[in-house]
């Protein structure tokens, strides 16, 4: 029977030509998966060139960095506070009593072939992957990229990121290291004052009294299987998203709303995309190699009743570090409860920091009445409202990050610790109003300066003597791509109230969210918050005006 | 005999053997106690000691501390600090003080170990207080290295961080790095507890427990010390490592996706 198969096919093979094995294998998975058409529709898809655009795929390849590693770290770590005595190679903790989770992490750093490179990567590259998301969300949030269609991949976006530090941060608590279990203190003391329900939460979380010994293995899971689960499907749904709308672009000549223009996906994307994931393994794989991080042999095991000097989360979580360290410790005492503001309401502002910054297309969008679809970008000087609120947002974080190290602050700029606290108090109300107000006078300086470009055109550095003695600098002339450049984007008008009275004299209400909105509106793209760019008109006046400088 | 069995358990018996003891030990102690001769040299050359150590004291120190060690409103009284406060605060360079600040900075030492022993033999002199302690106290051969380690993550991680990399205290006040502090001053600061730092006693904490974080520290703290993973960056923990990711690793990042984005296939001109 199969004899007769094999021989009616080779006789029509040897009919035609052979195809090659490459080919065939193709014709398989087709035949069965319909992946051609898919392939056709989308392997042409056209991937504009910017380096800000790679920022994505750096956050891509290191998720993939950390699952790789993890993978090969689970193999060794045990998840498991059950006590032990350490007999392993490292001198310095032989003989000491600790948990299965910190002697299993010793082990892998120590006696596991490739074990403490891997722990480093993966511990590197987690730091990477949530700078380059959070640069990454810089670059959508201030090119305007997050506008419709790419909301709902902006949200996904920033669920990632907000993923991002929770499986940091319970991954950095699985080794039962002083370091780490001192964050998790903390948490249990964010918990704990939560009003009513914060013991209820804590003792559920621990299984009892802090640390009792389920944390590790419920952390674990956790951080291997929950969160990663969750982060990968977001992943997806993220790529699936940019693909499906396509990329933005900066303005320029040919490009529009309407077209995308650059490389396609297949091959040229692809190899460029291929090359740089491995450029990127390279980098982490090279810090990972020259730089210690996490030296958990130096920190030692957790114990309750241990604590250690400059104690800081990893970077990601560090604004949550600053928001209590800087907070007063106050407390209300009634009925013989206490309330711990001073833990309390950083726990609150904590989200809110966060959420400032995921709401805010959703509030432009309101705000602004633009419900039209986007697709080419904004540069950040000519959207200065927005510019202005996101470096505010920066600097909010940052002054944070800055109260999260007040010590380090202290003792390497030789301060003292309670005027940084005192600095980072004030600044979390003032730093972001000034970084606001400079931003946008910059923006603005930046729109005037392009307004003059175009009309009066470069500055050449050529200096040249009038004959009657002055002196005047030639300016050149900008080529036409470039004035299309300068001037491509619009310059939206503020919303007007709606007249009370209509025009057959009947009133109307104007609710007081309208009202609202429209002041909104003003301050986004009323007076003073742009500079009119250069019309048609002004331009053919002046370079028809015999060439005046 | 019988006399004797029978008052054995006389509620004094006890009192009666420790005083019979203590002139038993008290009368061997005077017949094999070192010759005379050898004693009146030795107080000789101690009162030679602070002889000098009272004139340097005048020069360098009596300004804040007051002639007779007493104290003034620049210096606190030095009567009953003991030798080993002044070994430890002089010897590294923290007195003489140059100027008040929030606290006495280290710096180089400006009197020799002779001229300091000098001093703390004055200072001794004016009231009781911890002696210098010699080199087998303060040694860190055959200690506990692990236990040296618990005992200083329990006692002093909190100011000097956990492998005393050091550590801010409120107003501009200190825990210094211990990276390579000389054993025998490691040694008087637990002893003396200066400035902001508060004293471990022999009876809070026993010479071996002090030996095994003097040994502690010579292992992970000294430059001879290794640090397995690669550059320590400090070991000042998550601050420094997130400030590397952000300038070494995103920096590289970011430089090596311009290259590779300006790197762009172009159409052929023909
Ligand atoms: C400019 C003033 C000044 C001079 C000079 C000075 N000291 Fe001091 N000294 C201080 C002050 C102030 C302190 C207290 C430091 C603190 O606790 O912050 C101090 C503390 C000390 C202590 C520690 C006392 C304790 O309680 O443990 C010793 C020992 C000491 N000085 C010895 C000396 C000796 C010896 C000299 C001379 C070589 C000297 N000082 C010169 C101002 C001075
Ligand atoms: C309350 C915080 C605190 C604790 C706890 C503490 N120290 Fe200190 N330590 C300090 C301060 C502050 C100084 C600086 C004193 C000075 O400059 O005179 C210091 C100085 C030292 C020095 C001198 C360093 C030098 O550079 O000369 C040594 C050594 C030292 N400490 C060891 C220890 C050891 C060992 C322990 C634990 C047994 C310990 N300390 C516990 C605060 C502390
Ligand atoms: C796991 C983390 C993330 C990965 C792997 C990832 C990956 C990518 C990639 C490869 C792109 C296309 C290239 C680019 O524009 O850079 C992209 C686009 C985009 N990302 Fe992300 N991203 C992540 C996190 C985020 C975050 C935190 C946000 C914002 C909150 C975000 C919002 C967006 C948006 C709106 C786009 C479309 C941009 C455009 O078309 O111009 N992403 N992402």
């Amino acid at each position: 029977m199969s004899t007769a198969t094999t021989d009616a096919y080779s006789a029509d093979a040897q009919g035609r030509r052979k195809a090659p094995a490459g080919e065939r294998v193709a014709d398989w998975a087709d035949g069965r998966l319909g992946i051609y058409s898919l392939a056709k529709a989308n392997m042409r898809k056209i991937f504009p060139d910017h380096w800000s655009f790679m920022l994505g795929e750096v956050c891509l390849y290191s998720f993939l960095i950390i699952i790789l590693t993890g993978v090969y770290l689970t193999l060794f770590f045990h998840p498991s506070m059950e006590e032990t005595v350490y007999h392993g190679p490292y001198v310095p903790m032989q003989g000491m009593r600790m948990s299965e989770a910190f002697a299993s992490t010793l082990n892998i750093s120590f006696d596991v072939r490739g074990g403490l490179l891997v722990r480093q990567i993966h511990h590197w590259a987690a730091l990477i992957f949530l700078a380059g998301m959070f640069v990454h969300m810089m670059r959508v949030f201030f090119t305007g990229a997050f506008r419709k269609p790419r909301e709902i991949n902006w949200l996904f976006g920033f669920l990632l990121f907000v993923l991002g530090m929770f499986t940091g941060f319970t991954g950095y608590s699985l080794p039962d290291d002083l370091l780490s279990g001192t964050g998790v203190r903390f948490m249990e003391g964010a918990i704990l004052s939560i009003p009513i329900i914060g013991t209820y939460i804590s003792m559920f979380l621990f299984g009892g009294e802090f640390p009792g010994s389920d944390f590790v293995p419920r952390f674990f899971s956790i951080h291997v299987l929950l969160l990663p689960g969750i982060m990968l499907g977001l992943v997806v749904a993220h790529m699936i998203l940019v693909i499906y709308h396509k990329h933005t672009q900066f303005p320029g000549p040919g490009r529009t709303n309407k077209n995308v223009v650059g490389m396609p996906l297949m091959p040229v994307y692809m190899a460029k995309a291929g090359g740089f994931f491995f450029l990127v393994f390279g980098v982490i794989a090279a810090i990972s190699a020259l730089a210690t991080i996490n030296p958990i042999w130096a920190i030692g095991p957790y114990r309750p009743d241990q604590v250690s000097t400059g104690a800081q989360p990893d970077w990601y979580m560090g604004f949550s570090e600053g928001l209590i360290r800087v907070m007063p410790g106050w407390e209300i005492n009634f009925w013989g409860h206490t309330l711990v503001l001073g833990v309390l309401i950083p726990l609150i502002i904590f989200p809110t920091v966060l959420a400032a910054i995921a709401v805010y297309p959703f509030i432009e969008s309101w705000v602004t009445g633009d419900k039209r679809e986007h697709h080419l970008l904004d540069r950040p000087r000519n959207a200065p409202t927005r510019t202005a609120f996101g470096a505010a947002w920066i600097s909010w974080y940052f002054v944070l990050l800055v109260g999260g190290g007040n010590d380090l602050w202290a003792t390497h700029f030789h301060l003292s610790i309670n005027a940084i606290t005192w600095f980072v108090r004030i600044g979390f109300f003032v730093v972001p109003v000034l970084v606001f107000v400079a931003t946008r006078r910059i923006c603005m300086g930046l729109q005037r300066r392009d307004r003059d470009k175009v009309l009066h055109g470069r500055e050449s550095g050529i200096i040249k003597r009038l004959p009657h003695g002055e002196f005047v600098e030639v300016h050149e002339p900008l080529s036409q791509e470039q004035l299309h450049t300068l001037t491509a984007h619009e310059q939206p008008e503020p919303l007007e109230l709606v007249p009370e009275v209509d025009e057959n004299g009947v009133e109307r209400k104007v609710g007081a969210t309208q009202k609202l909105r429209v002041k909104l509106s003003k301050g986004f793209y009323g007076e003073g918050t742009q500079i009119p760019k250069a019309t048609a008109e002004e331009f053919q006046e002046i370079t028809s005006g015999h060439g005046h400088h | 005999m019988k006399k004797l069995s029978a008052r054995r358990r006389h509620p004094l018996a006890a009192v009666v053997v420790l005083l019979f003891a203590l002139a038993v030990t008290g009368g061997l102690y005077a017949a094999f106690a070192p010759a005379d001769t050898a004693k009146a040299d030795d107080t000789a050359a101690q009162s030679l000691a602070i002889e000098e150590g009272k004139k340097l004291y005048s020069v360098g120190c009596a300004s804040c501390h007051g002639t007779g060690g007493q104290g003034t409103t620049d210096g606190p009284s030095l009567v009953g600090v003991g030798a080993s406060a002044v070994d430890f605060q002089v010897g590294t360079g923290r007195m003489p003080l140059q100027q008040q600040g929030a606290q006495a900075p280290k710096k180089k030492a400006i009197y020799d170990q002779a001229e300091i022993d000098q001093l703390a033999a004055y200072i001794a002199s004016l009231g009781a207080g911890p002696s210098v302690p010699s080199k087998d106290q303060y040694s860190p051969d055959g200690a506990d290295i692990a236990k040296g380690g618990e005992l200083f993550r329990t006692n002093c991680a909190q100011c000097h961080n956990f492998t005393g990399k050091g550590g801010a205290l409120s107003n501009g006040k200190f825990a210094p790095s211990l990276e390579d502090v000389n054993p025998k001053h490691i040694y008087e600061a637990m002893q003396t507890g200066p400035q902001n730092m508060p004293s471990f006693p022999d009876t809070t904490m026993s010479e071996k427990n002090k030996k095994d974080i003097i040994a502690y520290l010579d292992t992970v703290n000294s430059s001879k010390s290794q640090s397995p993973g690669g550059l320590e960056l400090g070991g000042l923990g998550p601050v420094s490592e997130g400030l590397f990711a952000w300038i070494f690793g995103l920096g590289a990042l970011i430089v090596v996706a311009i290259w590779v984005a300006a790197r762009t296939a172009k159409a052929k001109k023909s």
